[in-house]
Parts: C-alpha cells; structure tokens; sequence
C-alpha cells in the first residue's frame, strides 16, 4: 500500500503551487488584502501571492523574528518599523527598482519612523475608535467612557479588540496620559480603568465586521474601516472618535531581509503605488492608502464616510502611534497580561 | 426471584442518559452540516436551502491550496510513521523482554503524554533556529512534526496485531529455508497488512485533524485546512466554514468506516 | 542455556534495537529533543521584542508564580497567571467529572447491547473521537452562542425570552470541552466494563441489599482502572487546550495553552512561555504518575 501512497505524495509536491514560479509570499492582517488586487496583479505580472494572516503586530513581529518565516513581505504599523529595522529583519529598499516610488502622498513620505520611505511603501491609514449600534445606545458615541466606563445600556455587550497597543493607549490618553507614557500614576490609572471595565465586555476578539453588523456587539473598540465595512451591512453602526485621544495609524508593506522572492517583491511593491492600485486596497477594506491620486480609482462613498474623514473637531484629539520605549512596552505588557487572566 | 431479578442491562436512568449523550453528541453535528446549506449570509439566520457555500468553498483559492496541502502532508506524514512503527512494533513484540523496551514504550507513546501546545513552542522554536542556520525551507518541517506525533496512533494497532499473530507460521517459513526477508515478505507482512493499513488510516486522520502543532510550525503561504479555518472563524463567521466542515468531516467519516469494517473482520 | 542460545538472544535484542531506531530518531528530532530547547529557554533572559537574550536568568521560572509589581519594583503573587492556572486546572476538574457522570451510564448501556449492535454503538462514540476537534469546538459554538439552536429552541417553547449568554464564557468553554473530550471518557470505560463478567454482577446482587450497593461495592471496584485511564485521557488535554478555550472563550476566558501562546506574541516573554511549558508538563507528568502507580497496584491486587 506504501508505493501508492508515496506515487500520490509525489504528484501532490509537484502540483503544489509553492513550487511555482512567480510566487510571492505576504504576511498581512487578517481580512486586510484585496482579492481583486491579487487577481489583477497575477494577470498582469503572472505572479501568485499566498496571503498568511496574522492578528497582531506582535504575533507577526514574535512569527518573524524566530527566522525561517518564509514570508517575503510584512504589513508592521509604523510604530513597528524601527523594531523590524533595528533587528535586521527587514531590508532597505533600493529605491531605483521602484520607479513609482514618488506617488507616495507628500505628508507619508517624510514619517518619523522611515524618512524617506527607504523601508516601507504606504498600505492603508486610519484610526482606533468605537463602533456603536445606535439600535441599542443612542447617546455621544465620541468617548473611551463607553468601554471603560460603559453605560448600563452596553454593559455585557462591548467587545475590545485584543490589540495590545491600541487599547493600552486609548485608557492611557483617558486618563489624562501621552501614548508610550512612563508616568505610573496614569498608568495605574489606565490599568485600573481596564481591570474594572473587563466584567462588563463580552468578548477580547477580532471579527467586528461582521458582529457588528450582525448585531452580535452593541458596540466595540473597533477600527474605522472595519466600521465602515459594518455600516455598509447595517446602517445602523456609527464610529466615534474618542474625545479624550484616539490612535491614528498606518501600516505599510516592508521586504523582510529574509526574503526569497525579492524580484517579485519589488514588483509588488511598485504595483501597490499606482494609485489605480491602492485604490483596490481601500476598496476592499476601507482605509484610506497614502499613495497620490487614488482617490479618483475609489468608490464614491470613500470621499464622504465620517470613518474615513476625520470630522474637524476631532482632529486634535488624533495621536499618531509612537514606537515605545523599552520600559513603556514593559508597562504595557504587564498591563495587558494582567488584562487577560 | 421473580420478585428481584437484577438485570444490567436497566440500572435506572442509563439508558436514558446514554440516549441522551449520543443525541447531545450529534445534534451540533448536524447543525453544522445543516447551516452548511443555509442560503442567507450569515450563519445565525436560515435563508432557504441553497448549495452555494459549496461551490464557493470549491472555488476559494485558499481553501483548494490548503486542502492539497493538509492531504499532502497527511499522506507523507502517514507513510513516514506507518513505516517507523511497523518496524519499531515488530522490533519490541514477539522476542523476549530485553532490557531498554520500556525505554521505547515511553518514547513512542511520548507524544500522547506532552500537551499538544508543549511540543508546538518547542518546535516553533527549533525550526526557526535550523531554517535561520541552514536556509532550508519547506513543507518537509511540517510533515516531520506531523510524523512525529502520528507514530504511536500507527504504532498500536500494528503491536495489537503482532501480538496476537501466531509464530509457527514464520518458524515453518523458516525451517523451509526462506531468508529472514522472504519470510517477512510472504508470511509475516500478509498477515500484519490489516494493522498496518488499519495505522495509516488513523495516521492520516491524526494529521489531517492537527491544528495546535501546525499552526506553530508552518511558514509563509503553509495554512491546512484546519489553520484557515482557525483563522477564519476570528474573523468572518460565514456558512463557508460549516461547508468545508462537512466536506472534511464526510472524509473522516468514509475513512473510519472503512477502518470499522477492516477491523471488523479480522476479529 | 547453550552459547548458541545466547548469541540468538543477543541478535534478537540487537534487532529490536535496530527495527525501533526509525522510530527513535525521528522522535527524537521532532518531540522529545525540541523540549530540551525549551528547558534552556526558559532560563533565559527575555529580548525585548520578544525572543531571548543568551544570558542566564531565573526570571522566566520565578515570573510562573511572583510577579514584579507593574508600578512599584516589589514582588508579588502573579495574580493573572495564578487566576489562569487555577481556571484551568478548575475547568479540567469539572470536566472530567461531567464526562464521568455522563459517560460512565452510555459506557456501560454500549458494554450491555448485544454483541451484534454494540459493535454499532461503539463506532457512533468513536466517530466524533476521530473528528477534527476544531470542527466540534466550532459546531458546539453553532449551539450555544446567542442565537444558536439552543437559545433559538428555548426562546421558540417560551422558556426564556432573552437569549441565554453562555459564549465567551467560562461555561462555554467548559461545556465545550466536556463535548469535545466526552469519547476520551467514554473508550476506555467501555473497554473496562466490557472485561468483566455480567453473571457475577448478578450473583453479587443476591448477596447486597440494593442496587446502589451493587454499584458501590461491586461495578465501581472492577471497573476503576477504566475511570482512572478514561479521567487522564480527559484530565490532560483539558489542562493544556488551546483551540477550545481560544474560539469558545472570545479572547478573555484563557487557559494555560492560551496564556503560553500569549507570551510568545504579546507578552513579550519568550522565557516565562518556556517555563509555564514546562510547568503543564510538569503537572500533566504527576497525573501520568499517579496513573501508572494506580493502575500497577490495580494488577497486582488482581493476581
């Protein structure tokens, strides 16, 4: 019964796409890359990308930096960059191999944590909030009270997103705090807030696309294109922008040093910042991208949703996300554990 | 006695709990396969009969690459431990207890012992190291994992069959002068086959149904079915999991009963 | 006993090393090798992004139970990862029991079917056995979560008119747990019940008074070794689950399996994942023990 078997295996290997050529490997957020991008992206290249998911940027920092991933590109939020520099796990890019490296939009271009943008091409932009379903509560949605101090109306039904930074800092900045702050008396402050609102979440858990829209949560810490994406489903879910600080991030595609399909890697990195391109991007998952001119190649609602245009007043109250120090995220994850238990 | 006759069969209230755990047992079973043929978009909601979460899983790219991906590798890892623990069952039955046998024992039946999730960090931390130092890629890391934990499930039913194999056979073999290969390959292997196939089967299965110790191991682009499925239930919770759910679980099923039947009739 | 006798039994042992060393070695490549890595992780110092620094610390072991104040340099009881042990360890508890307390009756309804269809009935138990775990995590889900078969049934016959919260949930999990790991209890059970004599039940039931007498001092005795084996099987899985707690629990009711996975993404600490390893394993090694010794005095009591 061995031989059959082992004539099967063989014919399995040799079908096996990974022995293709024109493979790209990428390592993004889950329900994050547009399968129309990577549909128009093999017919015009004939390159294959095998998009593996991750839920975090540190389960795909801790994934990365044991060695032998076998991913050619990563999608780190900017306060993750320097981390991925600073360990060599991703490389400078040779920017003559990418002709359309200009696109990227002026203000992305210069960033504190990749001048130049010798490191990273934009992916997507946007900010940390609150989905609320205005079935169930119907006051101010543009506060951190709602799931640090949640009204009787949403108790036991706020779900929290389990992304370490991005919580930890929205009941940093409640409580009167910088992000990546050392002050122990915010600290505690933020930790004691999360500790006695725990009780009254249902869940830590990703998926809020479709709970929300489901009307599984009546609201939760949620990102805005995600809410975007629930709004289309179910009119009934609103983003607010926590008045006390909210999160404004960008994730961007980095070539990890390890890589095996640099050619390819490059290709897709220049595909990425054609504007008619990144429009794909935010089409899918409804972020705004950074690159110049995809604007024009986005769906109408993109130009009007409050997800994704930041009304004025809240503007201020917008932190870009820093990379910590070694004794905040310290703080951080002693925060966060003692979250989980 | 009329009066007090005791029968085990009746002691009160097992039948009926029995009855009741094989109902509890399949009923979320066959809610799964049912909503599998929901219509509407999500799972809470039934929409009608429909087989379009089916076609749609037949058509996902990611779903027909990680379902050649997980048979591939329960296929070689099936094949690579069989093959050990055939060997290793005929190395410590049918001879005199030596010293070191317990030492075996242990070792094979190992993997049953260390919690899944143990032996998931140790490995993910082994590979990164061999991949960094080497360079080597491939899905060969997996598949060895996989083998590993899958010897002692092929391991016992093989031993169970060689224990109770009648030795006259091969010393007859034996004394007409067959080599020692000879009388493995015409006598001793005949009669081993159910147990070693019988090995394979629940190899194969084990290693289809791994999810801890893949989701530790695997590379880029190296999502089983089981892995996508782990990362798609975080996320969108569509009628497409209950469908790749049942298509996996028709395989388990048509592999068991055959197992069932072939052992059946060795009995 | 002749040289020639010798010398075969000599062979023999050298061909019984020989046939095992295979198997051998890829288990010591892939399972029990690794773990030694594991050992010298976690008595390394934590990378401050996760990984190690090769130095030499007691951190990761003293981090399982004493924990570094978040705010002041005091130590203290680590009282996340003690509330997650103890959840744990309470979780595995009752569900072995539950699995006790509902197999033991279907083990022995299998064990006293005629022999033609208990073959029938032990393949039903055993189908679900061979199943894919995160398949029945995720099917046990399709009936607990807010509008599940369940909440649906019950709202449906106006026993309750708000649907039951048990998802995300420490009783989801256990519940979840109980259905995933209920045929680990029920097999060997089985197999213990099935052994003995059904006469003799019989006979014994002239001697005592009552039906709960017989099971006391009559099933319960013969059919230990099957409830301590059946126990294990469910203890030890239970304590180091990870798929049931990770999609049952939504992300806030972890166990062990969980809390270890966390430490080597966002807790940052590659060393105290290591140790808390060990630790399962550790615990899981005293259970086999305690087995072993049972089940050994077990045989010896019977001859």
């Amino acid at each position: 019964m061995k031989k059959p078997a082992l004539a099967v295996a063989l014919l399995l290997t040799t079908a096996l796409p990974a022995l293709a050529e024109g493979q790209l490997n990428l390592f993004n957020w889950g329900d994050y890359t547009s399968p129309e991008l990577l549909e128009k992206f093999k017919k015009d290249t004939g390159i294959t990308v095998t998009v593996t998911d991750y839920d975090s940027n540190d389960t795909a920092l801790a994934k990365v930096s044991v060695g032998g991933s076998g991913f050619d590109l990563v999608v780190p939020s900017a306060h993750f960059v320097q981390i991925y520099v600073e360990k060599g796990l991703i490389q400078k890019l040779d920017l003559t191999r990418l002709p359309h490296h200009s696109n990227i939009a002026p203000e992305w271009m210069d960033v504190e944590w990749d001048k130049g943008r010798n490191y990273t091409i934009p992916w997507q932009w946007g900010t940390t909030g609150i989905s609320v379903d205005t079935s169930i509560y119907k006051g101010d949605p543009n506060t951190s009270e709602l799931f640090l101090n949640p009204p009787d109306e949403l108790k036991g039904k706020i779900n929290v997103v389990p992304e370490m930074n991005e919580v930890v800092n929205l009941a940093v900045m409640w409580a009167g705090g910088e992000p990546c702050t050392e002050d122990v008396a915010v600290l505690k402050k933020a930790h004691d807030a999360l500790i006695n609102a725990r009780p009254f979440w249902v869940s830590m858990d990703y998926g809020t696309t479709e709970h929300m829209a489901n009307g599984d949560w009546a609201a939760s810490v949620n990102w805005s294109g995600e809410t975007f994406r629930s709004r289309l489903k179910n009119p009934n879910v609103i983003y607010g922008y926590p008045k006390e600080g909210y999160p404004l991030w960008m994730d961007s595609v980095a070539l990890l040093s390890e890589a095996q399909n640099v050619d390819e890697a490059y290709t897709f990195l220049d595909f990425i910042s054609l504007p008619e391109n990144a429009a794909l991007i935010s089409a899918f998952a409804r972020y705004p991208n950074g690159i110049t001119g995809s604007e024009a190649f986005m769906p109408a609602d993109m130009a009007t949703a409050p997800e994704v245009n930041i009304p004025a007043e809240f503007k201020a109250a917008g932190h870009f996300m820093p990379t910590c120090s070694g004794k905040a995220a310290e703080y951080m994850a002693a925060i966060w554990t003692d979250l989980q238990k | 006695m009329a009066t007090k006759t005791f029968s085990v069969a009746k002691l009160p209230g097992f039948t009926t709990t029995a009855i009741l755990v094989f109902i509890i047992l399949y009923l979320p079973i066959l809610t799964l396969v049912a909503y599998s043929f929901n219509a509407s978009q999500s799972v809470a909601i039934w929409g009608g009969f429909s087989l379009d979460w089916y076609v749609k899983a037949w058509n996902n790219d990611a779903v027909k690459d990680a379902t050649v991906r997980s048979l591939l590798i329960a296929v070689c890892a099936a094949v690579i431990s069989t093959a050990v623990a055939t060997m290793a069952a005929l190395g410590t039955t049918r001879r005199k207890a030596f010293k070191g046998q317990t030492f075996i024992y242990v070792m094979i039946n190992q993997p049953l012992m260390v919690p899944e999730i143990v032996t998931a960090v140790s490995l993910l931390i082994l590979f990164g190291m061999v991949k960094q130092a080497t360079g080597i890629q491939g899905i060969g890391y997996v598949i060895f994992a996989h083998s590993a934990f899958c010897i002692p499930f092929a391991y016992l039913p093989i031993r169970a069959r060689l224990e109770g194999m009648d030795l006259t056979l091969e010393t007859a073999a034996a004394d007409l002068y067959a080599t020692p290969w000879q009388t493995f390959r015409h006598v001793t292997l005949p009669i081993l086959l159910p147990g070693v196939i019988a090995g394979a089967m629940l190899a194969f299965v084990i290693s289809l149904d791994d999810v801890v110790i893949t989701e530790f191991t695997k590379s880029g682009g190296q999502d089983t079915l089981p892995t996508y499925m782990l990362g798609q239930m975080r996320r969108q919770l569509t009628p497409e999991i209950n469908a790749i759910s049942s298509m996996l679980l028709a395989l388990t099923v048509v592999l068991l009963t055959a197992f069932f039947l072939l052992t059946r009739k060795n009995d | 006993m002749s040289v020639a006798e010798k010398a075969q039994e000599a062979q023999s042992v050298r061909n019984g090393w020989l046939l095992s060393t295979p198997a051998l070695i890829i288990l010591t490549l892939f399972a029990v090798g690794p773990l030694m890595i594991v050992v010298v992780y976690s008595f390394l110092a934590p990378g401050q992004y996760g990984n190690v620094e090769w130095k030499l610390s007691l951190d990761g072991w003293r981090g399982i139970l004493w924990t570094k104040d978040i705010f002041d340099d005091t130590y203290g009881l680590a009282d996340a990862n003690v509330t997650i042990f103890w959840r744990s360890v309470k979780l595995s508890i009752l569900t072995t029991l539950l699995t006790f307390a509902v197999g033991f009756p279907t083990a022995w309804f299998i064990a006293t079917r005629p022999a033609k269809s208990r073959a029938l009935w032990l393949f039903l138990i055993t189908i679900p056995f061979w199943t894919n775990l995160l398949i029945r995590t995720y099917a046990i889900n399709e009936v607990i979560r807010n509008e599940g078969l369940l909440n649906t049934v019950l709202i449906k016959l106006g026993v309750i008119s708000e649907p039951l919260r048990i998802i995300y949930t420490d009783t989801a999990v256990f519940i979840g747990m109980a259905y995933v790991y209920l045929p680990l209890m029920v097999l060997p059970l089985f197999a213990a019940i099935d052994r003995f004599d059904m006469k003799l039940l019989e006979a014994g039931y002239d001697l005592y008074a009552s039906r709960m007498q017989v099971l006391r001092r009559v099933i319960l005795p013969i059919v230990k070794p099957g409830i301590i084996a059946g126990s294990i099987l469910v203890f030890v899985p239970s304590l180091g689950a990870y798929v049931t707690p990770r999609v049952l629990g939504g992300g806030k009711q972890m166990m062990i399996g969980n809390f270890i996975d966390l430490q080597f993404g966002q807790g940052r600490n590659w060393p105290l994942g290591a140790a808390l390893s060990l630790t399962l394993l550790i615990i899981v090694t005293g259970a086999l023990l305690i087995y072993v010794k049972y089940a050994n005095r077990d045989v010896s009591n019977g001859h």
